[in-house]
């Protein structure tokens, strides 16, 4: 029997069809210490995919994955769609660390990380931004200092998406403030039960959100969660932030179908004639960008700084209009008005826009500093 | 399912000796030619027989006619190489839509030259009415903007009850050859009682100007691509107050910009292209999407390269302000960026 045939039997036998329905706000499983399930289906869906590796399907199987090989992942990835089955587990362990690891960490590293974001068992956290360190990342003032054995971190990390739900951070911290600035970060582990670290939530502009502010005061790290080399963090952060890039525009294609398209709602707001044009180009552009992902998989090659660029600000373009097209019904607390104010967000966190022309010009069109 | 974004072997070697020969044979230097001589003499012939020796008069007719008996996704291919250079052949009006209405050995092999007359006003309307008319056998009415009107040896005329094929040297048709600003072969047609040899029902016509959309939407591209690159040299090696001025935000990051919306040309135009060879049922939308886009990122590409070579850009001299003036006539012809776009949603139904 070949893998798709096996595969069909065991989620045939094992997807629970509760679990095989577009998958609401606030539904997915995240994993950690204190993971919770938003139902009994998505437990056993969860406990059930882990046991065969499939919550990281390529992944080697002493990693925790499934060790598919690249078609039989594509199958792997087709079969999930074709039956509408929900991811058992989403983490930025999965997303941006994991992949990292596997590439760049020590054996022991692997060994000890892998298996336990593999089982949804920590849930990580990424410390990258500063108060004073932004788009100018590598500026990043947190300081770790060596004191025998361990790292003690001073400094503070904002942005730190569900630190407060977080047990473990993946951490970019200073080792050397005197040399060129990308040369003295290095990129360090940290468990977020460790003493003297402090969590705040920040509130946005869309209401409550999963950002928040964490600092460090004394934390004591052992050496030995440095990942590479201490000096050598800049390498492995630009790594972890492609991966981060791809995801977020992945995850964006990926979206829920809406329930109502933006032609439905301009048809039901009346065909306000002013708006036509705008919704128009908004579905031309979303259509092409749609388009644009499929001709990268079929044949990579297009950077993600495009799509992350592309992708977000036609997100902003799209939830205002999904606003403009609700009138005064759009300026209530509901979903539509949360996730226009939340959209002003998609073009600056992962990179501003800005950010990703400069890398697109250096990058790709090979345009000098 | 997405294998439509990838070339076959074939595929890929018909679209590299393509851009190589267009590069030798019609460089952009070949426009200024013709452009030298009278409106109603832009179109060379020799040239063209050497064009149909490659397959490209004849890509969309069946090889029983002696044609290549390919499909759009080829013909787009060579369309967008003949747009790098704005090669002055009669590749739309002939191979596309002559291939597709009256196909024929002396068409495929580059002997036989043919026009569509649609336009009655300055704006493209597929649907427009129309006040030319068939009486007794022949045609009676006028019509603009006829693309390779001036060589064509063959009129295909849209009347009230048919297309109308008529000997364009024969009695009756006047040409009057335009000389327009992009210096491409236009001619208007008047038609006084002018011999119908064949006809041909209206329901064909549809076929051919989506067909035509579509392949011009990829020399469009194709346009725009090398116009890019143009620019793209330049700002990497023009040195203003001691600095290349590519090194500036203000014109990398519009570079940036640039560079995307051709990717996105590119994906709309080549799944237009490959959903006409798959008789899609969305065909018609995408053509519209991608002919809406690529008249915006022609004229976007354009402007931005005059704009970024600076006073030398308005200049005569270089070649982009013949791209400027293709992007604009071409994102006139068939329809510009408001038309498709509005069909885009009509065919959705809003």
């Amino acid at each position: 029997m070949g893998f798709r045939e096996e595969l069909r039997a065991w989620l045939e036998a094992s997807c629970p069809s509760s679990m095989r329905t577009p998958m609401a706000a606030g539904q997915e499983v995240w994993g950690g210490r204190r993971r919770t399930f938003p139902s009994e289906d998505a437990k056993l869906w969860f406990e059930r995919c882990v046991e065969r590796g499939y919550t990281v399907p390529s992944w080697p199987v002493e990693y925790g994955g499934a060790g598919l090989s690249p078609d039989d992942a594509k199958i792997f990835a087709e079969e999930l769609k074709r039956i509408g089955a929900r991811l058992p587990l989403v983490s930025f362990g999965i997303w941006m660390l994991g992949p990292v690891l596997l590439e760049l960490a020590s054996e022991t590293q692997k060994r000890e990380h892998l298996p336990k974001i593999a089982r949804g068992e920590i849930r990580w956290c990424q410390g990258y931004s500063e108060p004073g360190a932004g788009s100018d990342l590598a500026s990043l003032s947190t300081r770790a200092r060596r004191e025998g054995d361990d790292y003690v971190v001073d400094g503070a990390k904002v942005w730190t998406s569900h630190a407060d739900h977080a047990d473990w951070m993946f951490c970019l911290v200073r080792t050397d403030a005197d040399g060129p600035k990308h040369e003295g970060i290095s990129f360090l582990l940290i468990d977020m039960a460790s003493p003297g670290i402090s969590v705040r939530p920040i509130p946005l502009i869309s209401g409550s959100s999963p950002f928040c502010e964490t600092r460090f005061d004394g934390v004591r790290v052992p050496a030995a969660n440095l990942v590479g080399r201490e000096g050598g963090g800049w390498q492995i952060a630009k790594r972890l932030l492609e991966h981060e890039r791809t995801i977020i525009s992945v995850m964006r294609d990926a979206a829920p179908e809406e329930t109502e398209t933006l032609p439905q709602q301009f048809l039901r707001a009346g065909s306000p004639a002013g708006l036509r044009d705008r919704v128009i180009q908004a579905e031309l552009d979303f259509l092409c960008n749609r388009l644009t992902l499929e001709r990268n998989r079929a044949a990579p090659g297009v950077a993600s700084s495009m799509f992350k660029l592309y992708g977000t600000e036609l997100n902003k373009r799209r939830k205002e209009l999904r606003v403009l097209l609700a009138g005064t019904g759009g300026l209530e607390w509901n979903t539509a008005a949360k996730e226009w104010l939340r959209s002003r967000a998609n073009s600056i966190e992962g990179g501003t826009s800005e950010i990703q022309l400069n890398i697109i010009a250096k990058r790709v069109l090979g345009l000098p500093d | 399912m997405s294998s439509r974004f990838v070339d076959s072997p074939e595929q890929a070697e018909l679209a590299r000796g393509a851009r190589a020969f267009v590069e030798r044979r019609i460089p952009v230097a070949a426009l200024r030619g013709v452009r030298a001589r009278p409106a109603d003499d832009r179109i060379d012939r020799a040239l063209w027989r050497e064009c149909a020796q490659l397959g490209w008069a004849g890509i969309l007719v069946g090889e029983g006619d002696g044609g290549a008996g390919l499909g759009m996704i080829e013909a787009g291919l060579v369309a967008e190489q003949l747009g790098r250079t704005l090669a002055p052949t009669p590749f739309l009006s002939t191979a596309i839509i002559g291939g597709t209405l009256v196909p024929s050995p002396a068409l495929a092999g580059g002997d036989q030259l043919v026009a569509l007359a649609l336009d009655e006003t300055p704006f493209f309307d597929a649907r427009a009415s129309c006040e030319t008319i068939i009486r007794d056998r022949g045609v009676i009415g006028a019509k603009r903007n006829v693309l390779d009107g001036p060589a064509a040896d063959r009129v295909i005329v849209r009347t009230q009850d048919a297309l109308a094929i008529v000997d364009a040297r024969g009695p009756g048709v006047t040409i009057t050859a335009l000389d327009r600003v992009d210096s491409r072969s236009v001619a208007d047609l008047r038609f006084d009682r002018a011999p119908v040899i064949d006809t041909l029902s209206l329901d064909h016509l549809d076929r051919a100007i989506t067909r035509a959309t579509a392949a011009l939407a990829a020399e469009m591209l194709g346009g725009a691509d090398a116009v890019f690159a143009t620019t793209l040299a330049y700002l990497k090696e023009r040195r203003q107050f001691g600095v290349p001025i590519g090194s500036f935000q203000a014109l990398k990051h519009r570079a940036a910009q640039i560079f995307c919306e051709l990717e996105l040309t590119r994906s709309i135009v080549r799944a237009a292209l490959a959903a006409l060879d798959a008789n899609a049922p969305d065909a018609e939308p995408l053509v519209s999407a991608a002919k809406a886009r690529a008249s915006d990122t022609y004229l976007l590409a354009t402007a931005e390269a005059i704009q970024m070579h600076g006073g030398i850009g308005v200049t005569d001299e270089l070649d982009i302000g013949l791209y400027y003036k293709r992007a604009m006539a071409a994102s006139m012809l068939f329809g510009d960026a408001a038309y498709h776009r509005d069909r885009f949603a009509r065919v959705a139904g809003y």
